[in-house]
C-alpha cells in the first residue's frame, strides 16, 4: 500500500514538470511582450527593453523557465503588473472560496451521480431509468453558465430563497450559515453536468459489473437481491469509478470559472477572467499552473483511494 | 478489389443507417439537429431583420411584438434574427474546432501507431500532459496566450479536444497495424503515407466518427462559454454565447434575453447528444443485440398451467420432467434446452456430457433460475426438488424469493471458473460466511469462525490466514476449494458442479474431484455433474446423461454407457476420447451441431450420423428403454418407445 502509494508520487513529478513546461511555453509564445502591455502602445523601445530586462524576458527560454520554475517551487509566482502585488497573495487569498466550491460540487456529482446511475442499471429500461436518463441527457447538454443565470432569476430574483451572488452577504455575514447559503446555487449549477457525466459512466459500469460470473453467484448463494447489488455489484464497481470521479475534478475546477462569474464569486477563476481580458500573463501563469497541480493531486489521490477499495489495482 | 467491395460497403452503411433511424431517441435527435441546422442554413434567405440594426425606439420590447415576434434586446436588436444568426456561428465554430480537432488528433494518433518507438513515446507523453490539465482551463491558457477573439477561441478549443482523437485513433490503429493485409502492402512496397491513407485510416474512420459525435456537443458549449465570458466572438459578430453575456446584464430586466440563446444551445447539444449516442450503439458492437443488458434476479418464466404434483419417495431429491428453456434473441428463438427430463437421488452422482451448446449449463443454471435473462426464458417443464421439511416444491412456478431461499441453502452451485465466479474485492472468508450469515441467520463472528472451519474441511492450508486472502492471492485449484466450501457450507441436498475442474490444472484437477466424491458422499448429498470429460464422469458418476442439442439422447449407469452406447452420437464421443490401452484412431466427429433456431425435423444429429436413414428425419424421436436403467433418444436403438413423464 505504501509502496503504491510512493510509486504513484513518484509518476506524478514527470507530469507536473510537463504540465508547467506547458504552462509557460503558452505564456512565453505570446505575440506582443509584457512590457508592451505594462506600458502601453506608445512606450518608446528603449523602454519596453528596460521593462523586459527588468522583467528578465531578455534572457534565453529555457534560463528564463528554470528560474521560473525556480521561484514557483519556493512559492514565488513572480509580480501580478496589473494587480501590483505578489502573484502567490493573490493566489493564496482565492484558493479557499475556489477550493469549497468545487469540493461541494464534486461531493454532489459524486453522490447524486452514483446513486441516479446505480438505480438507472438496476432498473434498465424501466420508468426509473428513463426518467433518469432524459435528466442526465438534459444534465450533460446544459450551458452552466446559462444555468446559473436562469437560477438566479427563479431562486433569487424571483422567489428570492437564496443571494444573487457573492460569498458572503455585505452586512452582517461571515458566518458559516451564510457561506452554506450563498454557496447553494453555485455548487448545484457547477455539479450538473458532472453529475450528469458520473450518472452515465456508473450506469455503464454497473451493467458491465452485473453481467459478471461473481454476480451470478452472489445470486446463486441465494442473496436477496438487495444484497446481490449493494454488497457485490457496487462494492465491484466502486473501485473504477472513483478515478472517473477524479477526472470530474477537472471539469469541476474549470466549469468553476464560470460559475464563479455569474454568482461573482471570488475565486481562482474570477481571478483568471479578469487577468486573462487585462492580459495579466503572470498572474495568468500562477492561476494555471496552481489549478493544474491540484488537478494532478486529485487525481492521485482518487487513484489511491481506488487502490484501498481494490486489492488488485495495488498488486498489479 | 475496390470495385468488388465497394457494393459491400454500400449495404452495410445502408444498415446502418436504418438501425440509426429505428432508434426513436436518434430521430427526436436528428430533428432537432434537421431544424436547428436548417433555420442556421437558411439565416441568409429567411426574412429576417437585419440582426444587428440597433433602433433605440425598440428596446427590450417583450415577446410577439409587432415585427419582433421574440422582442429585442437592449440595443433595439431583433433576437429572433439575432438567435437565427448566431446558433449559424455557434454551428459554424463547433464544426471546426471538431473538424480541426480530429484532423490533427487522428493524424497523431496515426503515426504515433504507425511510427512507434520513439515518436510514439514523444507525441503520446504530450497528449498525456494535455490531458493532465483541467479541460477548460488549457483553453483559457491559450485564449490568453492569443488573446480574446472567435478564432482564437476556436483553435484554443480544438487544442484541447486533439488527445481525446489522438489516443483513440492511436488505440485502434495499433490493432488494425499488425493485421496481415497492412503487413502484405508494407512488402508490397508501399510508402508509408499510402499505406496509412489507404489500409488504416478507412478503418480507424468509425473511432474518429464516434469521438467527434461526443466531443461535438462540448465544443459547441466551451466555445459558448469562452464567448460569454468575453473571451470569444467579439462585437459586432455574436454567437449564442456572447448573446448569453449581453443577456447577463439584463437579468433583472429582462430575462428572455438570456433564457433564449441558452434555450437554443441546450435544444442543440441534446439533438448532438441523441444523435450521438445512436451513432455510438450502431458503431460500436458491444452495444449491438442488447449484450449489455442487466440479467434479472431469476430467469424469465412463460409457463403453461402447473401440473399436479408427483408423489417422489424420500430419496428422490430432483425430479425434472419436461424442461425447456429458450433463449430469445432478437426475434429469433434458441431452442438451447428442449423437453428435458431426469432425475438424482440422495447420495447419487448424475453425470452429464455433452459439447459446448449441448445445453447441460443451461439445463443446470435452469433449476434454480439462474439463466441469464434476457434472453433466456422457461417456456415449458417442471422442476420438482424434494424439500426435506415441506415435500415437492415446483422450483420453475416458485416465487423469486422462495427460490433464493433454496439457492445455496438446499441446492447450491460449483462454478467453471473460480476466478471469474468468486467476487474479486471480497476476501475469501467473507465470501463463504456470507452464506451462512444469509441461510443460517448466524452472527458474523460465529459465520467467519465457521468459514475457516469450512476452509479447513476443504483442506486449504493454514485456513485461518486464507480466510483473509482475496482471490487474487489463491491458486486457481485453492480457488476451487473456496467454491466448494461455499457450496457445501449449508449442507445442501444437491450439488451442481459445472465442469468445476475445467480451469484448472490436471494434477490440481484430480485432487479437487477427489475432494468433491469423498464430502458429497459424507453429506449424503445428490451431485449433478457437467461435463465434457468422459474420463472424470467415468469416474465419479454412477449415471451418465448424455445431452445433444438441447435433447438427453441417452442415458443409462455409467459402465453400461461405457460397455454398451446406443446412440451413434454416444459412440463417436466415446471414440473421442484417448486411450492408453489400444492404439484406435482418434477421430472427430464431422459436421458441426444444428443451429439450436432452426432444428430440423427428426432427430437433430442425422446430419452427422453415419446409420442415418429418412426415418430419422421424420417426426419427434422419442427415447427408447434399452433395458431396466438404460436409454437411448435413436430409432436403431432396441426396446419399445418410452412414454416420457409429464
Amino acid at each position: 500500500m505504501f509502496g503504491y502509494i510512493v510509486r504513484r508520487l513518484l509518476q506524478a513529478i514527470p507530469v507536473l514538470l510537463g504540465i508547467s513546461i506547458i504552462v509557460f511555453l503558452v505564456i512565453s509564445l505570446i505575440p506582443g511582450d509584457p512590457a508592451t502591455a505594462i506600458l502601453g502602445a506608445f512606450a518608446t523601445p528603449e523602454n519596453v527593453a528596460r521593462v523586459n530586462a527588468a522583467l528578465g524576458l531578455d534572457r534565453p527560454l529555457p534560463v528564463q523557465y528554470l528560474s521560473w520554475l525556480g521561484g514557483v517551487l519556493q512559492g514565488d509566482f513572480g509580480v501580478s503588473f496589473a494587480l501590483d502585488r505578489p502573484v502567490a497573495d493573490e493566489l493564496g487569498e482565492r484558493i479557499f472560496p475556489t477550493f469549497i466550491l468545487a469540493a461541494t460540487a464534486l461531493v454532489l456529482c459524486a453522490v447524486f451521480g452514483l446513486l441516479a446511475g446505480t438505480l438507472s442499471a438496476v432498473r434498465q429500461y424501466g420508468w426509473t431509468d428513463r426518467i433518469i436518463s432524459v435528466l442526465v441527457l438534459i444534465g450533460i447538454s446544459t450551458p452552466s453558465f446559462w444555468l446559473g443565470m436562469m437560477a438566479i432569476v427563479l431562486f433569487s430574483i424571483e422567489l428570492g430563497w437564496f443571494p444573487t451572488g457573492d460569498m458572503y452577504s455585505l452586512f452582517g455575514g461571515g458566518g458559516v450559515g451564510d457561506l452554506i447559503w450563498h454557496l447553494t446555487l453555485p455548487a448545484i449549477t457547477l455539479a450538473v453536468v458532472a453529475t450528469g457525466v458520473v450518472a452515465r459512466l456508473t450506469r455503464a459500469n454497473m451493467l458491465e459489473v452485473l453481467r459478471q460470473d461473481y454476480v451470478r453467484t452472489a445470486r446463486a448463494k441465494g442473496l436477496p437481491e438487495r444484497l446481490v447489488i449493494s454488497r457485490h455489484a457496487v462494492r465491484a464497481a466502486i473501485g473504477s469509478l472513483v478515478p472517473i470521479i477524479g477526472i470530474q475534478a477537472g471539469f469541476v475546477l474549470g466549469g468553476a470559472v464560470y460559475i464563479e462569474e455569474v454568482f461573482q464569486w471570488p475565486g481562482l477563476g474570477r481571478m483568471l477572467v479578469r487577468a486573462i481580458s487585462q492580459r495579466d500573463i503572470i498572474l495568468v501563469q500562477g492561476g494555471v499552473m496552481l489549478i493544474a497541480t491540484a488537478f494532478v493531486l486529485i487525481n492521485l489521490a482518487t487513484d489511491v483511494i481506488q487502490s484501498m477499495l481494490d486489492p488488485r489495482v495495488r498488486d498489479r | 478489389m475496390t470495385a468488388t467491395a465497394m457494393p459491400e460497403r454500400r449495404a452495410r452503411s445502408g444498415s446502418a443507417w436504418s438501425r440509426l433511424v429505428a432508434n426513436p431517441l436518434t430521430v427526436i435527435g436528428l430533428f432537432l439537429l434537421a431544424v436547428l441546422g436548417g433555420l442556421a442554413l437558411a439565416a441568409p434567405i429567411l426574412p429576417l431583420a437585419n440582426p444587428d440594426a440597433t433602433s433605440l425606439s425598440e428596446r427590450l420590447t417583450p415577446l410577439f411584438s409587432p415585427g419582433a415576434w421574440l422582442g429585442t434586446d437592449h440595443l433595439g436588436r431583433d433576437l429572433l434574427s439575432r438567435l437565427i444568426w448566431g446558433t449559424r456561428v455557434s454551428i459554424a465554430v463547433g464544426l471546426a474546432a471538431t473538424l480541426a480537432a480530429a484532423l490533427i488528433g487522428s493524424t497523431i494518433g496515426l503515426v504515433a501507431a504507425f511510427y512507434g518507438r520513439w515518436v510514439d513515446a514523444v507525441l503520446m507523453r504530450t497528449i498525456d500532459t494535455l490531458m493532465a490539465f483541467p479541460y477548460l482551463l488549457l483553453a483559457l491558457a491559450i485564449v490568453a496566450a492569443l488573446g480574446p477573439g472567435l478564432l482564437n477561441a476556436l483553435m484554443a478549443i480544438a487544442v484541447v479536444n486533439i488527445p481525446f482523437f489522438a489516443r483513440a485513433v492511436r488505440g485502434q490503429a495499433l490493432a488494425i497495424k499488425n493485421q496481415d493485409y497492412v503487413a502484405a502492402a508494407r512488402l508490397s512496397g508501399f510508402s508509408d503515407a499510402r499505406i496509412i491513407l489507404t489500409e488504416i485510416l478507412p478503418n480507424v474512420l468509425p473511432v474518429v466518427i464516434v469521438t467527434m459525435s461526443s466531443t461535438l456537443s462540448w465544443m459547441i458549449l466551451e466555445t459558448a462559454g469562452l464567448s460569454f465570458l468575453g473571451l470569444g466572438a467579439q462585437p459586432p459578430t455574436a454567437d449564442l454565447g456572447s448573446m448569453l453575456g449581453d443577456g447577463r446584464d439584463l437579468i433583472h430586466r429582462a430575462p428572455m434575453v438570456a433564457l433564449l440563446p441558452g434555450l437554443v444551445i441546450l435544444l442543440l447539444a441534446i439533438g448532438i447528444n441523441l444523435v450521438g449516442d445512436g451513432v455510438r450503439d450502431v458503431l460500436d458492437p458491444r452495444l449491438k443485440s442488447g449484450a449489455l443488458t442487466r440479467p434479472a434476479a431469476a430467469t424469465k418464466r412463460r409457463l403453461p398451467p402447473a401440473p399436479g404434483t408427483p408423489e417422489m419417495d424420500e430419496r428422490l431429491v430432483l425430479s425434472v420432467r419436461n424442461l425447456s428453456t429458450f433463449f430469445e434473441v432478437g426475434g429469433r428463438t434458441l431452442k438451447a434446452v428442449h423437453d428435458v427430463s431426469f432425475e438424482v437421488r440422495r447420495g447419487e452422482a448424475l453425470g452429464v456430457v455433452g459439447e459446448s451448446g449441448s445445453g447441460k449449463s443451461v439445463t443446470a443454471l435452469s433449476l434454480l433460475g439462474l439463466v441469464a435473462s434476457p434472453p433466456g426464458v422457461i417456456t415449458d417443464g417442471a422442476i420438482w426438488f424434494n424439500d426435506r421439511q415441506r415435500g415437492p416444491m415446483d422450483l420453475a412456478r416458485l416465487p423469486v424469493k422462495e427460490l433464493q431461499q433454496l439457492r445455496g441453502s438446499r441446492i447450491a452451485y460449483i462454478f467453471q471458473d473460480p476466478l471469474t465466479a468468486l467476487h474479486p474485492v471480497l476476501k475469501v472468508g467473507f465470501q463463504v460466511a456470507e452464506t451462512l450469515v444469509v441461510h443460517q441467520g448466524m452472527g458474523w463472528a460465529d459465520a467467519r469462525r465457521e468459514a475457516v472451519r469450512l476452509l479447513d474441511m476443504v483442506k486449504l492450508p493454514t485456513p485461518a490466514e486464507k480466510a483473509h486472502a482475496y482471490p487474487h492471492e489463491l491458486s486457481g485449484g485453492q480457488r476451487q476449494r473456496v467454491m466448494i466450501a461455499m457450496a457445501l457450507a449449508n449442507r445442501p441436498d444437491l450439488i451442481v458442479a459445472d465442469e468445476p475442474t475445467t480451469a484448472l490444472d490436471v494434477t490440481t484437477q484430480r485432487r479437487v474431484l477427489e475432494l468433491l466424491d469423498e464430502l458429497r458422499r459424507e453429506h449424503d448429498a445428490a451431485l449433478l455433474f457437467i461435463s465434457h470429460d468422459f474420463g472424470v464422469i467415468a469416474d465419479l458418476c454412477d449415471r451418465v446423461q448424455v445431452m445433444y442439442a438441447g435433447e438427453v439422447v441417452e442415458r443409462a449407469p455409467s459402465a453400461e454407457l461405457f460397455r454398451n452406447p446406443s446412440h451413434p452420437y454416444t459412440r463417436r464421443l466415446l471414440d473421442c476420447v484417448p486411450s492408453l490401452t489400444d492404439d484406435r484412431k482418434i477421430e472427430a466427429i464431422p459436421g458441426l451441431p444444428p443451429a439450436v433456431d432452426r432444428l430440423p425435423p427428426g432427430c437433430p444429429f442425422a446430419d452427422r450420423c453415419e446409420e442415418a436413414e429418412a426415418a430419422c428425419r421424420e417426426g419427434t424421436i422419442a427415447l427408447r428403454q434399452v433395458s431396466d436403467r438404460h436409454a437411448a433418444r435413436c430409432i436403431h436403438a432396441p426396446g419399445a418407445a418410452l412414454a416420457e413423464a409429464s
